[in-house]
């Protein structure tokens, strides 16, 4: 069978299954009692270990099954949990992972065989006192969980329902055979449904079909593995009929012997119940959409999934971009009819219409594209308790507003700076457990994760009960790294010299660890979240701890905008940096420390004139009164002196691409209604 | 906007031994010089440019193409020649370069376009004393004109 199309699948649900795993083991250290939390962990074993054996990874396969073997056992009560089998089930699900990432570049699952972690699960097992024969035992009476172990009597799992019972009776009582075959098809064979079809025909010939697993309209669309079952009634002995079959070509094997039809009544149901359960899980996720008939018997053991298309993102791209141009093409008819008098009110409504739409239009794109930060965060629980035991310390995460929403571009890139983040707070934030004691704090570390929407950013919070940050060590470090002078350390603010920590190259754990200190984490982090229009700052209190704040836009490709004109050229201001726009008189601006500041309703306030920084005349003559908007970046804040106000837009955000990737203050370009480019200014940039 | 669509691009990897290119022939002041034709996207008239500040000087800024932002540097500038002077004739060339992405370049008109063989393009020497030189890879001779052929990598490259 070709598996290859299946592979994207394969590796999205095997990550969704080792996500899960890991929160899964993590709440069973918690509550090693928890019945749901085991079956769910037993289930999402038992797929994987179908899955990879689908796919043909057997060494990926071999170490879920001793998993599954000892998750069996705590299912079972025989064997409890303890601190040692989590680690040991975490290393597993590590390798697991570093399968899925081999298979993820090479199509291949590597050749590590991971054979001390299978021999160390087994030991686990033969220490529940039961031994391995136990495992071995129950696979031997539930054969349904071997997927791959050549179960060739798989007519065996067939459901019959009343009437088909009472019809293989009655056909018994008239002295005919009824007979259980299943058909294996070669791995190479290419139509199988062609295949079967043939098969089919012959035995038609010899007998006649009652039951067929798959059903016949399945087997038709190709939808079924390698196998398929049938029970037939017939007068020729049951050697005639399988070499009917065997005589097809490309068969592998096919196998049969006399239907028990008097062993069918409640055992026999119940088993298949459990059969069932099992196996549409194990066939891979493409097949098991297509059994209905199974389907309710694997709900009531699933919670329910949302219905999901998984779409490539380039797609999406090709229809953001779509929706930008339609935009667009709706401003230029926007500016049309301003400009023409608007004298039609037909014509203004429809165009309203129009921009509601394509309003509507965007959102739901955008929308498309939003997925939960959960899948970033899922991770980090896991983490920190690794953290906790290779440093030593106690600490508990607390995470909140996982399910908060952000473009899939900004969640993939922004896992690793908040990893960042939160190692720095385990490893530097929090205190040993001798200080933590000393200044009368809990003994376990608390860090908190918390993710909220604020207006048109997501911020992302992460915080920590620790020590908080030495602003004086922080600045002795600096100057000592020579990154400023003790002159300038003198003058600077408490929060300039927090802000030195993002500086690349410093890092001021005394001792240099394998889990932070390397003097790489922060500048990073920054210009990481930078890259994604974001910004980070910190607050700390000596001794209370620290908060790392991350605000991040919720959309890149679209943003609400202040049109402004500058010496007659046309810039565009995110909405979203601007705090007011003043009306200031030319004396109202004072002079400090040889910069323009205003006192703006007690708060001192730099001016930045907009026509210096772009190189341009300004338009008006200095004595007139000026516009200006004030910005803020985090809790600066800064007044930017402009011409004149446009208005606000809806603008789509153009990449000047990286030929003009020189200039800092221009964060992009917009095309206008007119068709015109209009540069769009990065406030952060310029405060 | 009036577009002029190239057409019959020749692929760089169907170029048979005898080596034939096409080059679109530009003036610049009283030169002639030819640009690649595999390299032009396409050729529009002059419009409005939207100034970018801070950066080089021959650096005009940018334009609207069907809906992209595209850069556009003047040619003069970047060859040291006194700047554009607007005319009707005035064209931008839209590049698309796999190394710079899609540039635009401003010249003085567009005049034709020539097929040249290998044979009819003299290798130019580097004598180092004018800084121009940099910009050709040859010289192609055509019906008693001289044509300088840009190299465009070169062209594009940052100052």
């Amino acid at each position: 069978m070709d598996v290859n199309q299946y592979l994207e699948i394969f590796l999205d649900e095997t990550k969704e299954h080792l996500e899960n795993l890991n929160a899964q083991i993590l709440r069973l250290e918690q509550e090693p009692e928890d019945v749901d939390t085991i079956n769910e962990i037993f289930r999402a074993a038992h797929s994987l270990k179908g899955m990879a054996g689908t796919m043909g990874y057997k060494r990926m396969q071999a170490l879920t099954h001793d998993m599954e073997n000892v998750f069996s056992e705590i299912r079972n009560g025989t064997m409890k949990v303890n601190s040692n089998l989590i680690d040991t089930l975490f290393q597993c699900l590590d390798a697991l992972e570093e399968y899925n990432n081999n298979i993820q570049e090479t199509a291949d699952e590597g050749t590590n065989d991971n054979q001390q972690l299978i021999a160390r699960l087994n030991d686990f097992l033969k220490t529940a006192g039961k031994g391995t024969e136990e495992p071995k035992a129950q696979e031997a009476a539930a054969p349904e969980e071997k997927p791959d172990d050549q179960k060739e009597e798989k007519w065996l799992d067939i459901k019959l329902d009343e009437s088909q019972l009472s019809v293989l009776l009655a056909a018994r009582e008239a002295g005919k055979n009824v007979y259980g075959l299943t058909v294996f098809i070669q791995e190479s064979c290419l139509l199988k449904a062609a295949r079967a079809f043939l098969v089919y025909k012959a035995v038609e010939e010899k007998a006649e079909i009652m039951v067929c697993n798959p059903s016949a309209q399945d087997i038709e669309d190709e939808k079924f593995d390698l196998d398929f079952s049938l029970i037939v009634i017939s007068e020729s002995p049951l050697e005639e009929i399988l070499q009917a079959a065997r005589n097809v070509s490309e068969i592998e094997t096919v196998t049969g012997a006399v239907y028990e039809v008097a062993q069918v009544p409640k055992a026999e149901s119940m088993a298949v119940v459990q059969a069932s359960e099992s196996k549409p899980e194990s066939a891979g996720s493409a097949q098991s959409q297509n059994a209905p008939a199974k389907n309710d018997k694997k709900a009531a053991g699933k919670p329910v999934v949302n219905r999901t298309v998984r779409v490539d993102i380039e797609k999406l791209d090709v229809l953001m971009n779509l929706v930008s141009e339609l935009i667009i093409a709706k401003n230029s008819l926007v500016s049309a009819s301003t400009t023409e008098g608007g004298s039609n009110a037909g014509f203004n409504e429809q165009i309203e219409y129009l921009e509601s739409v394509t309003t509507n239009l965007h959102e739901s794109v955008m929308k498309v594209r939003m997925v939960p930060i959960e899948s970033v965060v899922s991770k980090f629980p896991r983490m920190i308790r690794d953290l906790s035991k290779k440093l030593n310390k106690k600490m508990e995460l607390y995470m909140s507003g996982e399910e908060t929403e952000l473009d899939r571009t900004v969640v993939d890139e922004i896992g690793d700076p908040l990893m960042h983040l939160l190692r720095n707070a385990a490893d530097h934030g929090l205190e040993s457990a001798e200080v933590r004691a000393q200044r009368g704090k809990p003994e376990v570390g608390s860090i908190f994760l918390d993710a909220y929407q604020d207006g048109n950013n997501v911020v992302i919070e992460v915080r920590d009960d620790g020590s908080g940050i030495d602003v004086e060590g922080v600045k002795n470090k600096a100057i000592e790294r020579g990154i400023i002078t003790a002159e300038q350390g003198e003058s600077m603010s408490e929060k300039d010299i927090i802000n030195l920590l993002f500086h690349a190259g410093f890092s001021t754990s005394k001792k240099i660890t394998d889990i932070s200190g390397r003097g790489v984490g922060l500048d990073v982090v920054k210009s990481k979240i930078e890259s994604l229009s974001g910004e980070v700052e910190v607050k700390s209190k000596l001794g209370e701890g620290s908060t790392w704040i991350i605000r991040l836009p919720l959309t890149l490709a679209i943003i609400q905008a202040l049109m402004v004109t500058v010496g007659g050229e046309k810039y565009a201001i995110s909405l979203g940096s601007i705090q007011t726009i003043e009306d200031v008189g030319p004396d109202e601006i004072k002079l400090v420390q040889n910069r323009e500041v205003i006192n703006l309703r007690g708060s001192v306030i730099p001016i930045i004139r907009l026509s210096k920084e772009l190189d341009i005349e300004s338009c008006k003559s200095p004595d007139e009164n000026m516009v200006v908007v004030i910005v803020k970046k985090g809790e600066k804040l800064a007044g930017l002196v402009i011409d004149e106000l446009m208005g606000q837009q809806e603008i789509v955000i153009k990449s000047l691409g990286k030929y003009i990737s020189k200039c800092k203050i221009i964060s992009g370009a917009t095309i206008l209604g007119d068709g015109e480019v209009a540069l769009i200014l990065d406030a952060n940039a310029l405060i | 906007m009036e577009e002029l669509k190239t057409v019959g691009i020749k692929g760089i990897d169907e170029v048979s031994e005898y080596e034939t290119f096409q080059y679109i022939v530009i003036k610049l002041g009283s030169e002639q010089y030819g640009i690649d034709i595999r390299y032009v996207d396409n050729i529009v008239r002059m419009q409005h440019i939207t100034r970018v500040p801070k950066v080089a000087e021959y650096l005009k800024g940018v334009i609207n193409l069907r809906g992209e932002v595209i850069p556009v540097m003047s040619l003069r500038l970047k060859m040291d020649l006194p700047a554009d002077e607007i005319t009707k004739a005035t064209r931008i060339i839209i590049l698309k370069l796999e190394q710079h992405g899609t540039i635009g370049v401003i010249v003085d008109e567009v005049k034709e376009v020539v097929t040249l063989s290998t044979a009819e393009i003299e290798k130019v020497s580097y004598d180092g004393k004018e800084e121009r030189v940099n910009y050709i890879n040859g010289i192609g001779k055509h019906d008693n004109e001289l044509i300088s052929i840009l190299d465009l990598n070169t062209v594009a490259v940052e100052k």
